[in-house]
């Protein structure tokens, strides 16, 4: 029973996985590449970790998933919006098709505030 | 890899691992081709602790569950630095 919990866990993470590269690669953008690589990433890596608690099935490691699961959600989109920030500010162009670019006002406003 | 007891775990796991090598091929193509510094450093942080996690299942050790915890650290604190010195070359570029 373990093993089947495992095995789908894994299956399931590294699918994520798959995606995330798949998507780094094949994004037109930087941001929409951190997109994919942040979220489904994440995913990936908590579900390969799940994996790992259901295949021990004890305290201690359940333990230390948990909380290695739980920093990775907390760090990952930390980490993401400030190496994307750091890129805006930069000077990384966005899509040329992207709709939107809040950023771009306040810019101009306060001279790129850093 | 069989340090298992069914044989069809060892078929998951091994496919599993070729995957894994399928996906950090794709994200080296990134992390080689990336026009701008940013690209390379998400390319690099994106898939590392889960190739931990199951190598702690594959080798029947969990000690490897602190390494990866370790490895999340650590490339968290490279993002969070490689944005830092980011803003900061801007910057001095700027004066």
């Amino acid at each position: 029973m373990n093993e089947i919990v495992c095995a789908a866990c894994m299956i399931l993470g590294t699918f994520f996985s798959l995606i995330a590269s798949i998507g780094l690669v094949r994004f037109p953008d930087l941001y929409l590449r951190m997109a994919a690589g942040t979220k489904a990433g994440t995913l990936g890596a908590g579900l390969n970790l799940l994996a790992v608690a259901a295949y021990y099935n004890n305290i201690e490691v359940t333990t230390k998933v948990i909380a290695a699961i739980l920093f990775f959600i907390i760090t990952a989109p930390v980490g993401a919006h400030m190496i994307g920030r750091a890129a805006y500010l930069t000077g990384v162009k966005l899509w040329s098709k992207s709709v939107r670019d809040d950023l771009k006002d306040h810019n101009s406003q306060q001279g790129i505030a850093t | 890899m069989n340090f298992s007891m069914t044989p069809w775990f060892d078929g998951v796991l091994n496919l599993v691992f070729l995957v894994m090598g399928i996906n950090f091929f794709i994200s080296f193509i990134r992390l080689f081709k990336g026009p701008s510094v940013p690209d390379r450093v998400v390319a690099i942080a994106a898939l590392a602790v889960g190739v931990i996690g199951l190598y702690a299942v594959a080798t029947d050790n969990p000690l490897y569950i602190d390494c990866a915890l370790a490895l999340a650290l650590v490339a968290f604190l490279s993002t969070v630095a490689f944005a830092q010195y980011l803003l900061r070359r801007r910057r001095s570029q700027n004066e």
